[in-house]
């Protein structure tokens, strides 16, 4: 059964429209991630699961039972606020025990079960503290304990990480996802950092000006976006019109300048196509294989080359990532451009505005 | 289901009336032939239905119907005009049984209404906003509607629309006989003072902000200082210590005369004295304002000026001036409001130039006992004030920069070009001067014979006021004042956790709870704060002196001035400290299961503390220094400090006065001084036992 259910949820304050009839289920003990840019209304849908917002109309199950209309202290579920939202005047210990101790569980054992929880999150010993004592990566941990002790159906996360430094970052996303594959714990996390939700999720839904873009696994949304704003957003990307000559079953063939090209033809059919092109996909030599391109812009990256080339035919430049730092190509001159095949994906033709 | 208990106990048990002869329940009077008794029975019968109209429905018939019928049938009959065939029936006002009887309706329209999904379905939130709406609906509103209907009504109490014209249009009110040397009317007295100390208060508010925040000097200390004394200070103090300093035999006065051989004359009785009285009362509250206003000008767009080769005159000129003009407009209308609603300085040194407040003040205690002038003047008082607070909104509404923001920003001020340092000491000088003088007399005065007269000291005044005997039962009060100053402190006291709970509890529904009809929630809890004393005054002796609540001559009516006098500076500060609180924390509290009720109990309050405290202290003391609104409300039984000095003053009782002035203040300085130390105290303990129990050790 779906831990979570949304079926045709709209939400609007006054005539702006945050959430438009969005539908999606998310199966119990998986982590779903809600990503986009800011304003997209990823983090109403989490407030919307969470009751703190009320859908304008819509359905909203949680482990089959209709909360649509439900207040967050009757819904069973948690959160990980952005902020973390420690009590201030409470020790470590007493933000933990809160929710147990709203819903009347003995004083003891509410003690018990958050040390047990303390314990699990590695922060035995600073039960006593208040949260100003603790540095933010401990605090994060309070927040994820709390959390968990009520032992809800869902737990939600709201950009848990931004207020974290880069290298931190990195060690709670893996912690976070431990305890959630170890525990079979069913989460909804709302982040607007594309790497970070590839990392961590088994499920990522994009959302778009109010609408899911796309809903599928990390790998499908790298390899095989959507639309424009999914290639975009997924990182860096050059798009250049192209072909579409034949189709044949699941593949289509590709004019691509003077380039014929084999590509999963995705629904379009022959005419006017785009072609999305991932930086790391295309390979630089200096021997003419393949297409013919020139340099316009060289950057020494450390670990890498950036280039932008211009290919013969075409008046957009590709960018490009090039690993081979040893043996640098200076602007201005020609190469050959090869690509492989896993980082192009075929785009319907953008639609004239 | 108490609730619904309480109901029937209000009909059943308790006295429906108070003051009647025999203590009735409301059932036992309708058996009696008080029939119109009988439907509150159904609200209470309908309230026992489990279905959310139903009991919206009961509450909303019991409040109405309590409404109607106490309000038609006085004491003396009906209240309005009725064919004789429904006869002459009579009650007293209403008693406890009432009390409990609306409680029971309230709480079951509360219930009802949260049930059906008002206020987000919270019965604490309904509930909460009925008991703050109903309060002041009773306590500020039904005040205010009073005087509007009796300023339209002749003795009699009949609907006389032009005697009200005649009454309105008075030339004693709008005479413009000053322009060719005769007296002019009360309103433009008012008027033009409010216009002149408004204007002077700003200017020199101005002029120490820019002294105290763009220059070196260091006047830090006198920064902190100033904001006190208009808390601490009874209103009327200034007026009286400008008598003792230059009345007809005052200090200054009396030197001027025998060494300069100026002669004595009555200047200071008018217009003079009170716009002096009241330039110095309100100018710290100007000064607070434009601090704040001069803290708000980014020192980045000065630098910015600066760097695009301004002198510092035209920085001043093209920079800060202009961000600083909607400030200046707000102090101005502070300024012109105070003047507007300030009742003692007029009493005390007005002579004979008559103003608003003094005259609704006369129209009611004076020979003439007329108080439908008192209403008509009343109602012109609150318009005017009422047009300064549009005012006010709408301006500010409009221009309002705010330049400074979240962001750390920073940068130094630019300082003051040379010639307005000088202009803005030459201002202030002299007032620091004249302040100075007014404590010093009023803190010396008391003590001795007679100031600037015999300067022998003396305890005589003292130890009249406030002296302690032994006699044979033991040691007891002799002093004249005491019964005063423990009335007015035991009054202080009680509503002092009343005002602070309504106002924060108020703030907290503002700030946190959406619900429908938040904006007139807002406004009418804003309301009290902009009705000048004397009207609400006026409002509450025209109110609860007859009719179906009689509260005159009890100690509740004074508490209920104090407390919805002083309400929005509870809101204020309970805003104030909301506005700090991240309110991710609610919702992280309503996410772990509490509801609001116990989010505001658990979270909230505890974060508030020192609002709390804030409110309370201020309520306090706002209580302990209150003239306007209570000198109609005071009785033998319960006088109060300030009405006390008052009339000690105006018999020329100057000593008892003064001493009784100077005792108020350090009392109330000390209040001030010892919470604030226990607050900070509080704090600094707690810091102590983290940093000596729980070492930091990492982790």
């Amino acid at each position: 059964m779906s831990a979570v259910v949304f079926d045709r949820v709209s939400k609007r304050y006054g005539a702006m429209t945050a959430v438009d009839n969005v539908s999606f289920e998310i199966a119990a003990g998986t982590l779903v991630t809600l990503l986009g840019p800011s304003g997209c209304g990823k983090t109403t849908t989490l407030r919307l699961i969470a009751g703190l917002e009320h859908a304008n109309s819509g359905r909203i199950l949680i482990g089959g039972i209709d909360v649509t209309a439900l207040s967050p202290a009757e819904r069973d579920v948690s959160m990980v606020f952005q902020s973390y939202a420690l009590f201030p005047h409470l020790s470590v210990l007493d933000n933990v025990c809160y929710g147990l101790r709203s819903t009347h569980v003995p004083k003891r054992q509410a003690v018990e079960q958050a040390m047990a929880r303390l314990d699990l999150v590695g922060l035995t010993g600073l039960e006593h503290r208040l949260p100003s004592e603790l540095s933010g990566g401990q605090q994060q941990r309070v927040a994820l304990a709390r959390a968990m002790v009520l032992e809800p159906k869902v737990l939600l996360f709201d950009e848990p990480l931004s207020n974290l430094d880069a290298r931190l970052r990195r060690r709670v996303r893996d912690d976070i996802r431990g305890l959630q594959q170890s525990l079979g714990l069913t989460v909804v996390y709302v982040t607007h950092d594309q790497s970070e939700a590839l990392a961590i999720s088994d499920r990522i839904i994009v959302m778009n000006n109010a609408r899911i873009a796309q809903d599928s696994t990390p790998r499908a949304l790298y390899e095989t976006p959507a639309d424009r704003f999914v290639v975009d957003f997924m990182g860096e990307a050059s798009i250049l019109p192209v072909q579409v000559t034949a189709v044949d079953g699941d593949i289509a063939q590709v004019r691509f300048g003077e380039a014929t090209l084999s590509l999963p033809r995705r629904g379009l059919d022959i005419g006017e196509a785009e072609l999305a092109i991932r930086p790391h996909t295309v390979h630089l030599s200096a021997d003419s294989d393949g297409l013919r391109g020139t340099i316009r812009r060289a950057v020494y990256g450390g670990d890498h080359m950036e280039y932008d080339v211009t290919i013969s035919g075409f008046e957009e430049t590709v960018f490009v990532v090039d690993t081979n730092v040893a043996a640098p190509l200076a602007s201005g001159r020609t190469v050959g451009v090869t690509f492989s095949p896993l980082g192009l994906s075929l785009l319907p033709a953008a639609t004239p505005p | 289901m108490t609730w619904l208990a309480l109901g029937w106990i209000g009909l059943l048990l308790l006295p429906w009336y108070a003051g009647a002869p025999l203590p009735r329940s409301a059932v036992l009077e309708a058996w009696d032939g008080r029939i119109w008794l009988w439907p509150l029975l159904l609200p209470m019968l309908l309230a026992s239905s489990v279905r959310p109209r139903h009991q919206v429905i009961a509450g909303v018939l019991g409040i109405a119907w309590l409404v109607l019928e106490s309000t038609l049938i006085g004491h003396k009959g009906w209240t309005i005009d009725v064919p004789a065939a429904l006869g002459q029936p009579e009650q007293a006002p209403l008693g406890w049984g009432a009390l409990a009887f609306a409680l029971a309706c309230g709480a079951s329209l509360a219930q009802g209404l949260a049930r059906l999904g008002y206020g987000g379905g919270q019965v604490f939130v309904t509930g909460s906003l009925l008991t703050i709406g109903g309060s002041i609906l009773v306590f500020v509103f039904w005040p205010i509607l009073t005087v509007l209907a009796s300023a339209v009504r002749d003795d009699a109490g009949t609907f006389a629309p032009l005697l009200f014209l005649t009454k309105l249009t008075d030339p004693s009110i709008w005479g413009l006989g000053c322009l060719t040397g005769g007296h002019c009317g009360v309103a433009w007295n008012t008027v033009a003072l409010a216009i002149l100390v408004g204007a002077v208060t700003t200017l020199l508010g101005l002029a120490f902000a820019l002294l105290a925040i763009r220059t070196a000097m260091p006047l830090k200390p006198l920064v902190r200082g100033l904001s006190l004394l208009p808390i601490i200070t009874p209103p009327f103090v200034i007026g009286l210590a400008l008598i003792l300093l230059f009345g007809r035999a005052g200090m200054v006065t009396n030197f001027l005369a025998s060494h300069a051989g100026i002669p004595r004359s009555r200047w200071i009785y008018g217009l003079w004295g009170i716009s002096i009285a009241q330039v110095l009362a309100f100018t710290p509250v100007a000064f607070m304002i434009l601090v704040g206003v001069l803290r708000g000008v980014s020192p980045s767009l000065e630098e910015a000026s600066r760097t695009l080769r301004a002198s510092s005159w035209r920085t001043f000129n093209t920079v800060t001036w202009p961000l600083m003009r909607p400030g200046l407009a707000n102090a101005f209308l502070i300024g012109f409001v105070e003047s507007l609603a300030d009742f003692a300085n007029p009493l005390v040194i007005g002579g004979n130039f008559n103003v608003l407040s003094t005259e609704i003040f006369f129209a009611v205690v004076g020979a003439a006992h007329d108080q439908g002038r008192a209403a008509v003047l009343a109602l012109i008082l609150l318009t005017f004030t009422l047009a300064a607070f549009a005012a006010q909104r709408s301006w500010l509404g409009r221009a309002r920069y705010t330049t400074l923001t979240g962001k750390g920003d920073a940068g130094m001020h630019a300082t003051l070009p040379r010639a307005l340092t000088v202009l803005c000491v030459v201002g202030v000088v002299p007032w620091l001067l004249l302040t100075v003088a007014v404590y010093g007399t009023i803190l010396v005065g008391g003590f001795v014979e007679q100031i600037g007269r015999d300067n022998t000291p003396t305890l005589r005044y003292f130890l009249t006021a406030f002296g302690v005997d032994h006699g044979v039962g033991g040691w007891f009060l002799s002093g004249s004042a005491w019964p005063s100053f423990l009335t007015t402190a035991k009054l202080s006291l009680i509503a002092m956790p009343i005002t602070a709970a309504l106002g924060v509890l108020t703030a907290y529904l503002l700030d946190r709870i959406r619900f429908r009809g938040r904006n007139i929630f807002e406004f009418a809890t804003m309301m009290s704060f902009a009705i000048p004393g004397t009207v609400i005054g006026i409002g509450y002796i025209l109110t609860f002196n007859v009719g179906p609540i009689q509260l005159t001559g009890t100690g509740a009516i004074i508490v209920a001035a104090f407390v919805f006098r002083n309400m929005p500076v509870g809101i204020r500060a309970g805003l104030a400290s909301l506005s700090q609180i991240d309110r991710s924390l609610d919702e992280a509290s309503l996410m772990l299961r509490a509801g609001p009720a116990s989010t505001l109990g658990r979270v909230i309050l505890p974060l508030l503390r020192p609002a709390i405290v804030a409110a309370m202290t201020y309520s306090f003391v706002r209580a302990m220094t209150a003239v306007s609104a209570v000198i109609f409300l005071v009785t033998g039984g319960y006088n109060l400090a300030t009405v006390y000095i008052v009339g000690r003053a105006d018999v020329g009782e100057y000593g008892i006065a003064i001493v009784y002035s100077a005792v108020l203040i350090v009392f109330m300085m000390l209040v001030l001084v010892t919470i604030d130390a226990v607050v900070g105290e509080a704090r600094l303990g707690r810091r102590d036992v983290r940093t000596t129990e729980m070492p930091l050790v990492p982790s």
